[in-house]
């Protein structure tokens, strides 16, 4: 079963908005039967000021898209459709406390359904350009069609290249092979034969040997703050944060906190600390979380 | 979404089920007190290999296979069929092509896509939308490039039951291995190998009521084999790892248990499954059964729904504390909705809303009462909410009121 929010699931259970609007003046279809979602949006706008005086959806779809549509219709209502038309997809799913990877696209046929009810009731023609594909990266979301376009745009060969530009890969990396043979088949397109690189079979732990001179214990605790609190400004940039617990031997205690506890992203966040400090230190030290949650999540 | 109440009703049984008390009992010695391994000398590991010896007894009683020793312990249903079809290919290195359907499980499909990719010819054999197979056609496909057919006994999905001895004969008679994927027939209708030209059969423990992690390779004697594990004299060198023997005595007493029950499956079980689908079309509109009616596995029911969405209905029967799953698309994370529906030709508007319920003898008629019950407002409350249904029924001409700009 999917991990969906409280909030994903009061909006599932008890919908907002469901239904057509009365004397709507905007609607919008979007989706597709035939990937399970479907979508239809109704509007009723104040021609003076163009604020939305009601929404409705009518939705075929699975819990999250059902969710996500009841959530549109509550953000949207009281907005001028330029204000409404600013809201993103990722706002729809912040909103709703988050979204599993595999049903970001609820979301975005949300904000397209707005799109095209705007479009509709200023009697435009709304034009889809989003095509998605199968889900290839469960990490960052990225599915096979983004990664096709993104190797002919770029003229893309290696795994390495497609994490750098799409992110995916970037996590587990358990979709390499997929990406591979995505790699294989499009450059196939235009004659060219994929070449995996010199995959990482491992790597080494200390990219140099230590020369620095061994530090005493304060002086290494010291430098052990220096390179968390460099670390620092790009944790709180996604509201997380990281405290050293206790250094003993190799053995380094760190804490993340706020958005870090329990991200999915957590084991990675740790194993770039531990690398930085290998670094700066010039010996092998092993990053540990102090908390009991975070060690299931880097061990699993 | 962890609304577990007391009174849970599980009808998820194709997926897994529970493992029986008696079966729990059976196994409990052999964690702390017969702990040896059965290829020791000493009494620790003797009486563990007398154990092993028993169960693999039992499990050819109950497939009716003639020798123990066409018993091979595996991990896993999946393990099975990788060693079975891997096996055949190794074995006749000049042979290039597999037979295999549409509609069988990911096991065995993913790895026969996977083995195209290697340059091997894979012929999917099609279903009508009652999901039967065209035996002709199957025929013509027969020939001496053909190193082995895979066809499940019984679809998970729709239950539908496909005639393999018959088509195991036709193999046969061509000189041509015969593997089947029996995860969901075996326990549940009877078997009889020793009497058929099946050269392969796969089963997995925790189907019938054994715990997971075990399965079984039937490999009859005289077929040409290459193992998939090396490393050890295990199950004669076919199968090298340590036995998982708690797992293979519990599913020695599950198939014991399993032969005892058969009966009470394709009769009580049958008869709760049926009025299920019964109860539910009389009171639902807009919905059919999928798959074979009159050759089906007794324990399946796949109703689809049409203009609602399967995952939808599963979070809302969860709820209401009753388990089952569904083909759609959501509940796997993919875009498509179940290959087995689309094989059979069933609609999109009716793939996705397809919901299998598979029952155990542990279930009882209360409880499909019950679901009988709270089935029809969950399915009205999605289509209130769908845009493809009216205030009574589904809008008229359902694809051309509602076509969404990206169809």
């Amino acid at each position: 079963m999917w991990d969906y929010s409280e909030k994903v699931q009061e909006h599932f259970y008890n919908p907002k908005n469901a239904g057509a609007v009365e004397g709507a003046n905007g609607v919008g279809d979007v989706g597709s039967i035939s990937c399970g979602d479907a979508l239809r949006l109704t509007l009723k706008v104040e021609p003076e000021t163009e604020v939305i005086l009601d929404a409705g959806f009518q939705t075929f779809g699975c819990g999250s898209a059902i969710a996500s549509s009841s959530a549109l219709t509550e953000m949207i209502k009281g907005l001028t459709l330029d204000e409404a038309l600013k809201i993103s997809n990722q706002d729809i799913a912040d909103y709703l406390d988050g979204l599993p990877p595999e049903k970001m696209h609820c979301s975005v046929m949300g904000r397209e359904a707005l799109q095209a009810a705007v479009a509709n009731y200023r009697g435009e023609v709304w034009e889809d350009d989003h095509e998605e594909g199968a889900l290839v990266c469960k990490c960052f979301a990225v599915d096979q069609v983004m990664i096709e376009d993104t190797i002919r745009a770029n003229n893309l060969h290696t795994v390495e290249e497609v994490t750098n530009y799409t992110k995916a890969g970037g996590g587990c990396s358990s979709c390499h092979e997929g990406i591979e043979n995505i790699l294989t088949r499009v450059l196939a397109e235009k004659g060219e034969t994929f070449v995996a690189g010199v995959a990482a079979v491992a790597k080494p732990a200390t990219a140099k040997a230590p020369e620095v001179p061994k530090l005493g214990t304060l002086a290494r605790i010291r430098k052990i703050e220096t390179v968390l609190d460099s670390i620092r400004p790009a944790l709180q940039a996604d509201n997380g944060d990281v405290e050293l617990v206790d250094v003993d031997g190799k053995n380094i205690y760190v804490h993340l906190t706020g958005a870090c506890t329990g991200c999915q992203m957590a084991a990675m966040t740790l194993g770039g600390i531990q690398q930085r400090l290998i670094e700066e230190l010039g010996e092998f030290v092993k990053v540990i979380p102090a908390s009991k949650e975070a060690l299931v999540s880097m061990e699993g | 979404m962890n609304t577990t109440h007391l009174e849970d009703i599980y009808l998820d049984n194709n997926a897994t089920t529970m493992v029986d008390p008696a079966v729990f009992e059976e196994m409990k010695p052999y964690f702390c007190e017969q702990f040896g391994n059965p290829s020791s000398l000493h009494s620790f590991g003797n009486k563990v290999g007398f154990a092993l010896k028993r169960a693999r007894k039992q499990i050819q009683d109950l497939l009716g296979a003639e020798h123990d020793s066409e018993i091979i312990f595996t991990s896993c249903g999946t393990e099975s069929d990788s060693t079975a079809i891997l096996s055949a290919l190794k074995a006749q290195p000049e042979r290039k092509e597999i037979i295999t359907t549409l509609v069988e499980h990911p096991a065995v499909l993913t790895l026969c896509e996977y083995l195209e990719t290697e340059g091997y010819t894979v012929h999917k054999l099609e279903v009508d939308s009652k999901g039967r197979l065209d035996l002709d056609k199957y025929r013509s496909l027969l020939s001496d490039k053909v190193a082995v057919v895979s066809v499940m006994w019984a679809n998970n999905e729709s239950g539908t039951i496909f005639p393999i001895e018959e088509m195991a004969q036709l193999a046969a008679e061509q000189g041509i291995m015969f593997h089947t994927d029996a995860v969901q027939a075996v326990g549940k209708i009877p078997i009889n190998l020793k009497d058929s030209a099946i050269s392969m059969l796969s089963l997995s423990g925790h189907k019938l009521h054994a715990p997971k992690g075990i399965g079984v390779l039937y490999l009859r004697r005289g077929v040409r084999y290459r193992p998939l594990l090396r490393g050890g004299h295990q199950e004669r060198g076919r199968r090298a790892g340590t036995e998982n023997a708690p797992a293979i005595v519990g599913l020695g007493k599950a198939c014991e248990l399993a032969a005892e029950h058969m009966a009470f499956e394709n009769t009580q079980v049958k008869a709760m499954r049926d009025r299920l689908e019964q109860g539910i079309l009389a009171a639902v509109p807009n919905c059919f059964v999928t798959g074979d009616p009159d050759n089906r596995l007794p324990n399946t029911a796949s109703i689809a729904f049409e203009y609602i969405e399967g995952e939808a209905i599963l979070l809302l029967l969860n709820k209401v504390g009753i388990a089952a799953s569904s083909g759609s698309a959501c509940t796997s994370g993919s875009l498509e909705p179940s290959h087995v529906m689309r094989a059979m030709g069933i609609p999109y508007t009716a793939a996705h809303g397809t919901v299998r319920f598979s029952f155990s003898r542990y279930n009882t008629m209360a409880e499909v009462e019950r679901v009988i019950k709270e089935v029809p407002p969950i399915v009205a409350k999605l289509r209130k909410l769908s845009p493809y249904w009216g205030e009574n029924g589904p809008v008229e001409n359902p694809g051309e009121a509602f076509a969404p700009v990206y169809a």
